[in-house]
């Protein structure tokens, strides 16, 4: 991943959230609130602006810009959980072209911080059940030497498989847990959103011109 | 959707820009998103900043003024503020002895509030926060985000508030501030859902015959569906619900609100209270003081909550000692 392709993720990720930020919303008055895809929309957008103004360096100042324009726009838990894993991943991410095991290893460290900072593990009924396996993805990807696109397609599926694992489980964090057993049956929206995230990752990993081509 | 409105988007501000209207004693800055005493900061006292989601209005922002908060930092509709804006507001009434953050706990508030207050400490800005989790409608325990903190926050800026404004230092007002939220537990009943400008629509449909018992102040559903019933029946389930959480005992004395969620009639609430104040004198506890109307509220929601706080020795005076807000004002 290059600085042209970070940006391609971020204003990428905006469009995608603006188109389906309905669905966000309704996911989340299921078992939340009603705010999902409004703050995720105002977040990115934000992020996007933010992005026009910052004078070219790495794609890791991409990531870092994105993650310090969430927390500072968005609110709500997802500004600060999804602030932090930007701006960790960015911090971590290699200078220059990082390849697949660099950006396993930039999203793991994200995973890692969002898992500290909200005290949630995989099951909770997060954003970390699709991000997760999205991460463990990558990693197998890099060790079996994939490209990129081949890599962002296989975490775009596992945060897919993730987040709709979360239909069938009871919420333990966040607002949706205050329902307790009434929680079951409704997809978690912020594992929706990182699952969004992930399959415009692999859309705009795939249309990369500076990508090699076939397989691993 | 049946609102004033000029449109969705502008709500907030436009909202923000009528308080700062009829209020000149505040200083309303919609760039920084605070709302601050304008004699901010006192000299040599500690000053109390809170802050949450709009849409609780009163709640914060109507609280803000001698004897109560510093600063208040409205979020959009039901969405935490961001780390900025309390540190903004933390440096706006900081006068050196320490600013006590009001917390009511929700994963976004809690997180927002934690990284303000360590964007503060690196400012020099001593830092003390309460988190208020008094509504017994959800279990406390490693399977939810804690119990979420609704009425018994007016409590804590209050009396926390006077405190501070008599003089204690920082570890002081924040210690009362936690005993007052120790001391205090709330349960709430929707008769109705409530509608977000931006959703347009309410949030959960309610059957004419139904109610949401033991909801937040979100307008998220609540613990369970039942059926509508008369009102001494439900104020005296709820207080059951209520003091099977509370060591409160016969010869105790309390001080009870009776809130209303924004879209029930003043009359109806002062009926709950009614029942709640003969229920809690059948159990041989006193309320010493109260509060009947809307404190805190979940935008246009039809329901009421009810909190219940010990009167601890100190906490009566400080109750008592003046305070001048938009929303609380006596002996002044």
């Amino acid at each position: 991943m290059d600085i042209d392709l970070a940006r391609a993720w971020v204003r990428a990720i905006a469009e995608a959230i603006e188109a389906d930020k309905e669905r966000l919303t309704r996911l989340d008055a299921e078992i939340g609130d009603g705010d999902h895809g409004n703050n995720m929309d105002r977040g990115f957008s934000a992020a996007v602006q933010a992005l026009d103004t910052l004078t070219p360096g790495t794609a890791g100042d991409v990531l870092v810009k994105t993650g310090t324009t969430l927390i500072s726009r968005v609110g709500g838990a997802s500004g600060p959980l999804y602030g932090t894993v930007f701006r960790t991943a960015g911090k971590r991410l290699a200078a220059g072209d990082a390849g697949v095991a660099d950006l396993a290893a930039a999203l793991g460290a994200g995973l890692d911080s969002v898992c500290k900072l909200g005290s949630a593990q995989v099951g909770d009924k997060t954003m970390v059940d699709a991000l997760s396996p999205a991460v463990d993805a990558l990693s197998t990807a890099a060790d079996s030497e994939s490209d990129l696109g081949t890599a962002t397609a296989a975490a775009a599926e596992a945060a897919d498989k993730g987040a709709q694992s979360t239909v069938p489980l009871q919420a333990r964090k966040g607002r949706a847990s205050y329902l307790g057993p009434r929680s079951v049956g409704h997809l978690d929206p912020g594992a929706a959103s990182t699952a969004l995230i992930f399959r415009v990752l692999a859309n705009v990993a795939a249309a990369d011109p500076d990508a090699p081509r076939g397989g691993a | 959707m049946k609102k004033f409105l000029n449109t969705a988007e502008s709500f907030l501000p436009d909202a923000l820009a009528g308080l700062a209207a009829a209020h000149p004693e505040l200083r309303v800055d919609l760039d920084t998103g605070t709302v601050v005493r304008s004699d901010a900061p006192t000299e040599g006292r500690v000053a109390l900043v809170s802050g949450g989601g709009s849409g609780h209005e009163p709640l914060h922002t109507g609280f803000v003024g001698a004897g109560m908060l510093d600063a208040a930092c409205p979020g959009e509709i039901f969405t935490s503020p961001v780390p900025d804006q309390m540190l903004s507001a933390a440096t706006a009434v900081n006068s050196g002895a320490g600013v006590l953050f009001v917390v009511k706990n929700y994963t976004g508030d809690v997180l927002n509030f934690e990284m303000a207050a360590d964007l503060a400490s690196e400012e020099g800005i001593e830092v003390q926060s309460v988190l208020v989790n008094d509504d017994v409608a959800v279990e406390d325990s490693t399977f939810t985000a804690g119990r979420r903190g609704t009425g018994a926050t007016l409590f804590v800026e209050k009396i926390a508030g006077a405190a501070a404004a008599r003089g204690d230092d920082l570890a002081s007002v924040a210690e009362i501030g936690r005993r007052v939220n120790a001391a205090s537990r709330s349960f709430a009943v929707a008769l109705t859902a409530c509608t977000t400008p931006s959703a347009g629509r309410p949030g959960f449909d309610l059957p004419e015959d139904e109610i949401e018992v033991g909801v937040g102040i979100h307008g998220e559903p609540g613990r369970s569906r039942e059926k509508l019933r008369p009102a001494n029946e439900i104020a005296a389930d709820v207080l059951e619900i209520i003091l099977n959480d509370h060591d409160l005992a016969s010869g105790d004395e309390a001080i009870v609100m009776v809130n209303g969620l924004g879209g029930t009639p003043l009359s109806e609430l002062y009926l709950v209270y009614g029942e709640v104040s003969s229920l809690l004198a059948k159990r041989g506890i006193t309320i010493v003081r109260r509060l009947v109307g809307d404190y805190v509220t979940s935008l246009d929601m039809a329901g009421c909550s009810i909190t219940v706080c010990r009167a601890e020795e100190p906490f009566l005076a400080l109750w008592d000692a003046p305070v001048n807000t938009p929303a609380l004002r006596w002996g002044v």
